[in-house]
């Protein structure tokens, strides 16, 4: 949940930074306006992630008393090859997720640098909402395109006479996981258009002109003017859509459940398979583990990025 | 010409990926009234059954589905919203011992995913006895949310000028008192945004809903329609009913506070 919110220490920081008054006048009474908020946050979040850490150090298969085993379940992330595949199809996702929408908007983004745009609002309705539809519903909808008998892909591709490209897109072993991947472009596209579309209005046209005067063409001013402009949206984009590419289940349970034959399998679904199918709950936890690891790594090298950058 | 060349140019960008948008929406809203047993999705329309929305109602209880949605949202909502407003109001507007830490403490909890927690919350649930009930599906998504909310509404309060607080004191009026008729009022678009964020989120979440529940009835909408799918696999027509009346809702907020799901996704992120 809360994916948004991953961007928003960097904001913290920088505000932080700046040196600002004390934000009130001290009082004892504050720790009771905390204290509940705290108490669930603490109870349902903090110390579930720590108990995971615990439990990631055990071989435990849920039911029987667990055995201390250290570190092998991590060591297991690295060197078992079920697990590994699981991160490296993270990692192709997030081209689809990430890099993909990230171009697509710089693209619209540039265009629009050099040209006034009307009825903006209503195109940025619907570009986002792909954003608001559950997951569940987005997936069982792309099952329903990816259908190799009656889907609308295969369809569409027989009714213009390309009946040779049609496939089992979801059931091919090669091919189902851009197929599961370009489902997250279709998702995540339209949050790159709208962010950058909003950053692109924000930059001075001084900026655009100057660049105009010193005889920059298109492609030079979108390097020196738009694309350095946009860089606290980037941050926003990248953060946003790697943590939905790293967090990815639903999409992956409903469409493929992880095959066929483990092609499409990732983390989050390694977990859900491990601890409550196959009773491997300590490793379960160790992938989970890993994987915040590496959200809360990715999302703090981002913003460092974003705000050295802007320095 | 060179620049009527680019306006079109913006204009094919902007609207070919809007088609590209809505192309499945559409397509799962026509697949919704086709006549049923049709393994087509999208193919050849054939009728317009508004019944499917009934029978899938029927067949696929969503009605139960729904009613269990709302239960918990509703909770949700109200819930990480009071705690949200209470803990953000001491954030913002007052200075205590340890606040830097448990404001840090906070900012990571946003991050954690709910997969690194739901072992644990699942076995520790269990234990006292809560899975299979709607605590298991509302206190988890509370905690997350209260840090989000928590983090919004401090910032909210920062943005209120100091004066009218202190005004507000010397009129004798109470740091309770401050909170809620003083300060809040000016606050409703922010607390609207979160508020419809977090029902966004929790309308939508999956795994949680599937790790805990097995009784049908506490199935949510999203959880219901993924069981329905597995038994239903080849008759599009009542599939794509049963997505419709799943994902509605949200969208329906969606139409009317659009302003708020966006500026919630992406200016609380990048402005500062």
């Amino acid at each position: 949940m809360s994916i948004p919110a991953a961007t928003l220490p960097a904001r913290a920081r920088r505000r932080g930074r700046a040196g600002e008054r004390p934000p009130g006048e001290p009082r004892r009474i504050a720790y009771l306006y905390v204290l509940p908020g705290l108490a669930v946050f603490v109870a349902f979040v903090l110390l579930p992630l720590v108990h995971s850490a615990w439990i990631s150090l055990f071989a435990w298969d849920g039911i029987t008393p667990g055995e201390w085993v250290a570190l092998d379940n991590y060591e297991a992330v690295f060197t078992d090859p079920d697990l590994r595949a699981a991160f490296l199809h993270s990692l192709i996702l997030l081209v689809f997720y990430s890099v993909i929408p990230i171009v697509i908007g710089l693209l619209l983004a540039a265009a629009m640098s050099r040209s006034r745009v009307r009825g903006l609002a209503a195109f940025r309705t619907i570009l986002f909402l792909p954003q608001v539809i559950a997951l569940v519903v987005v997936a069982v909808m792309w099952r329903m395109i990816y259908a190799p008998a009656g889907g609308l892909l295969n369809e569409s591709l027989s009714l213009v006479g390309l009946g040779a490209l049609t496939q089992n897109w979801l059931g091919d072993f090669d091919i189902a996981l851009p197929a599961v991947g370009l489902i997250g472009t279709w998702v995540m596209y339209g949050l790159a258009m709208v962010l950058f579309t909003a950053g692109v209005q924000k930059i001075p046209q001084s900026l655009y002109d100057a660049a105009r005067v010193d005889g920059a063409g298109p492609v030079r001013e979108f390097f020196a003017v738009t694309l350095p402009g946009l860089r606290s949206e980037m941050a926003v984009a990248l953060t946003l859509t790697t943590i939905a590419a790293l967090r990815n289940f639903d999409l992956v349970y409903i469409t493929t459940g992880g095959g066929p034959g483990g092609a499409t399998s990732v983390p989050a679904f390694e977990v859900y398979e491990r601890a409550f199918q196959s009773g491997e709950v300590g490793g379960a936890s160790a992938v989970g583990v890993c994987l915040a690891a590496v959200i809360f790594l990715l999302a703090f090298g981002i913003n460092r990025f974003a705000d050295r950058a802007a320095r | 010409m060179i620049v009527r060349r680019e306006q079109y140019f913006t204009y094919l960008l902007l609207g070919l990926f809007s088609l590209i948008a809505l192309v499945p929406v559409v397509g799962i809203l026509v697949t919704a009234v086709q006549a049923q047993g049709g393994l087509a999705a999208f193919g050849e329309p054939n009728g317009f059954h508004l019944e499917n929305f009934a029978d899938a109602w029927r067949e696929g209880s969503f009605g139960a589905y729904l009613r269990s949605s709302v239960i918990v949202s509703v909770s949700v909502v109200g819930l990480s919203t009071l705690l949200s407003i209470l803990a953000g109001y001491a954030f913002g507007m007052m200075r205590f011992r340890g606040e830097q830490l448990l404001f840090y403490l906070l900012l990571l909890g946003l991050m954690v995913p709910l997969e690194a927690t739901i072992v644990p919350l699942y076995y520790d649930l269990r234990d006292l006895a809560l899975t299979d009930t709607y605590w298991a599906l509302i206190l988890p998504q509370v905690g997350v949310s209260v840090a989000f909310g928590t983090f919004w509404m401090r910032a909210f309060f920062r943005s209120v000028p100091r004066s009218l607080v202190e005004a507000a004191r010397l009129d004798g009026s109470s740091s309770w008192g401050t909170l809620w008729r003083v300060v809040l009022p000016l606050g409703k678009p922010a607390v609207l945004t979160m508020m419809v964020l977090v029902f966004m989120w929790t309308w939508n979440e999956f795994l949680l809903a599937l790790v805990m529940v097995t009784d049908e009835e506490l199935r949510t909408a999203p959880l219901g329609l993924a069981f329905f799918q597995g038994r239903n696999t080849t008759d599009f027509a009542l599939l794509a009913a049963g997505s419709v009346i799943v994902a509605t809702p949200v969208v329906v907020v969606y139409v009317f506070l659009q302003r708020h799901f966006i500026r919630g996704m992406l200016t609380g992120a990048v402005k500062g």
